[in-house]
């Protein structure tokens, strides 16, 4: 399980995260969501170890990511697997020595069976047609799937994905965040998802975390966001026409079902 | 940049060079990836060494023969002086300036490059020491392929002059041979060879450094190259002077 306690991490004096505390949900997909410049990559990098929070902790199992040895943060690192904004396949490998990759550094198995397991981890994936091309030879959105294959590699127990659909298409979108779904539930992981997409927020997120400027505003399900009375969150949600439009048309139904109910 | 950032800068340089400096995760992956910047940065590099010796070492001794018309000094000393020059300071320091340009620019940006798409935060996620997995190969292929590069430029240098000998006929072919071999030394050799290996150390950890240290967009990594080419330079010149003046004993 992952818990922050009152994480605070200021850049030449600008806060750019105040007192954050949060628990993750195991095997659940939580979701970090806000606008752009909330703070959203910059709470995922502290919880990654890669950027060091000012103060506060960050709990893995109960043990703080912040105060552990070098060799304990190198075993809790090969239990995490990380989706980034812009894949971060090494361009010099082919997308089976990409995914191969993190099983020749870490794994005791042979050749044979690293193989076995990297094809198994494109072809859930649905990319191992691709297996033996380049990154640039492939598209934006068979490169996050690649990714996901790499992420998936090592079996993590932790997912990490920092804005997983941006630059995609809204099909290619909806493709990547069923497979985050389903790999997080599939290998009981628990997923940390960083958007600002609310479809993706809709279709996957079992727990969700609002960040606004730095500050945790709201926290809940998905059910909860279309009902929310926080000001910030419904500024957030809806300035997507989309979402006033299904917001209005339930506030509609409701005040009909009401109506109906007086009149009986 | 102020003294502050550059104190700085040679702290940061020292703390890379210790986590390149370790032990590598995987040493098998390490050997891998020692063979492919043995290839990339050392045999890629042999024609640019070859096609820039054979020519300098020409105009050399071209350069001496037409200045050397004294009676006073035997015309072999053309060849003594032009194997003096070739072989420890052109082969070993310009060489290695002109290989600042090729092989510094391209680790700087390669590097440069990957940490802006966040590669290098990906292997640091996978648990693997970056620092180490990404620079530790190419500074020691380079350093270990460098004396075969000196080698090649000593030779297409000494026989660049013996063509233009041949050609223009001042010195004679017999007497440019005769200066070649007039007095000669093998530490010589090793002293450039030696010097060498240095430069192509400095050449290729404050290259990465330079690409490791890389922040923001594309722009930043051409100006993390065209600095890694300045201050190479600047060191190997700087490192030229301290090593001739401890390895020198008068004659």
């Amino acid at each position: 399980m992952i818990e922050v306690n009152n994480i605070n991490k200021q850049f030449e004096g600008i806060k750019v995260l105040e007192n954050i505390s949060a628990t993750f949900i195991p095997g659940a997909v939580n979701m970090v969501i806000g606008k752009s410049g909330s703070g959203k990559t910059v709470f995922l990098k502290c919880l990654i170890g890669l950027l060091q929070p000012d103060s506060g902790e960050i709990l893995y199992d109960k043990k703080n990511l912040l105060k552990m040895k070098h060799y304990e943060l190198k075993q809790l690192r090969r239990k995490m697997g990380m989706l980034f904004q812009g894949s971060a396949l090494f361009d010099s490998k082919t997308v089976l020595e990409n995914v191969m990759f993190p099983l020749d550094m870490f794994s005791r198995k042979n050749n044979r069976e690293k193989r076995k397991r990297a094809e198994f981890c494109l072809e859930r994936v649905n990319l191992l047609d691709a297996a033996d091309l380049l990154p640039s030879e492939i598209s934006g959105g068979m490169m996050k799937r690649a990714a996901i294959a790499r992420a998936i590699a090592l079996n993590p127990k932790f997912l990490f994905c920092d804005e997983p659909n941006s630059g995609l298409d809204p099909k290619s979108s909806q493709l990547i965040d069923e497979l985050i779904l389903d790999i997080t539930k599939d290998f009981e992981m628990t997923s940390i998802v960083v958007s600002h997409d609310l479809n993706s927020v809709m279709n996957i997120g079992d727990h969700i975390i609002f960040l606004n400027e730095g500050i945790k505003e709201w926290e809940g399900t998905k059910d909860g966001i279309m009902n929310s009375k926080n000001a910030k969150m419904n500024d957030f949600v809806f300035a997507s026409d989309i979402f006033k439009k299904i917001k209005d048309a339930g506030d509609l139904i409701s005040e009909a079902d009401d109506s109906l109910m007086l009149g009986q | 940049m102020s003294l502050k950032n550059n104190i700085e800068s040679v702290g940061d340089y020292a703390l890379l060079l210790k986590r390149v400096l370790s032990k590598p995760d995987r040493l098998s992956e390490f050997f891998k990836e020692f063979i492919k910047e043995v290839y990339k940065l050392g045999v890629s590099s042999i024609w640019i060494v070859v096609i820039i010796s054979f020519f300098i070492g020409a105009v050399i001794v071209m350069q001496i023969a037409l200045n050397i018309t004294t009676p006073l000094l035997p015309r072999f000393t053309v060849g003594a002086v032009s194997r003096e020059i070739i072989i420890l300071e052109f082969s070993s320091t310009i060489m290695c300036l002109i290989l600042s340009g090729k092989v510094g620019s391209n680790i700087a940006s390669e590097i440069g490059t990957m940490k802006i798409t966040e590669q290098v935060d990906a292997l640091e996620i996978m648990g693997v020491n970056s620092a180490n997995y990404l620079i530790l190969p190419k500074v020691a292929a380079f350093v270990a392929y460098m004396p075969v590069l000196v080698i090649f430029s000593m030779f297409t240098g000494i026989y660049g002059g013996y063509l233009i000998c041949d050609v223009l006929g001042t010195p004679s072919v017999e007497t440019y041979v005769y200066g070649i071999q007039f007095y000669f030394r093998s530490s010589l050799v090793w002293k450039s060879i030696l010097k060498s290996m240095i430069f192509g150390f400095i050449i290729a950890s404050v290259s990465a450094y330079n690409g490791y240290n890389v922040q923001g967009g594309a722009l930043n990594v051409g100006k993390a190259s065209t600095n890694s080419v300045v201050i190479n330079s600047i060191l190997i010149l700087l490192t030229d002077l301290v090593f001739t003046q401890l390895t020198s004993t008068p004659q």
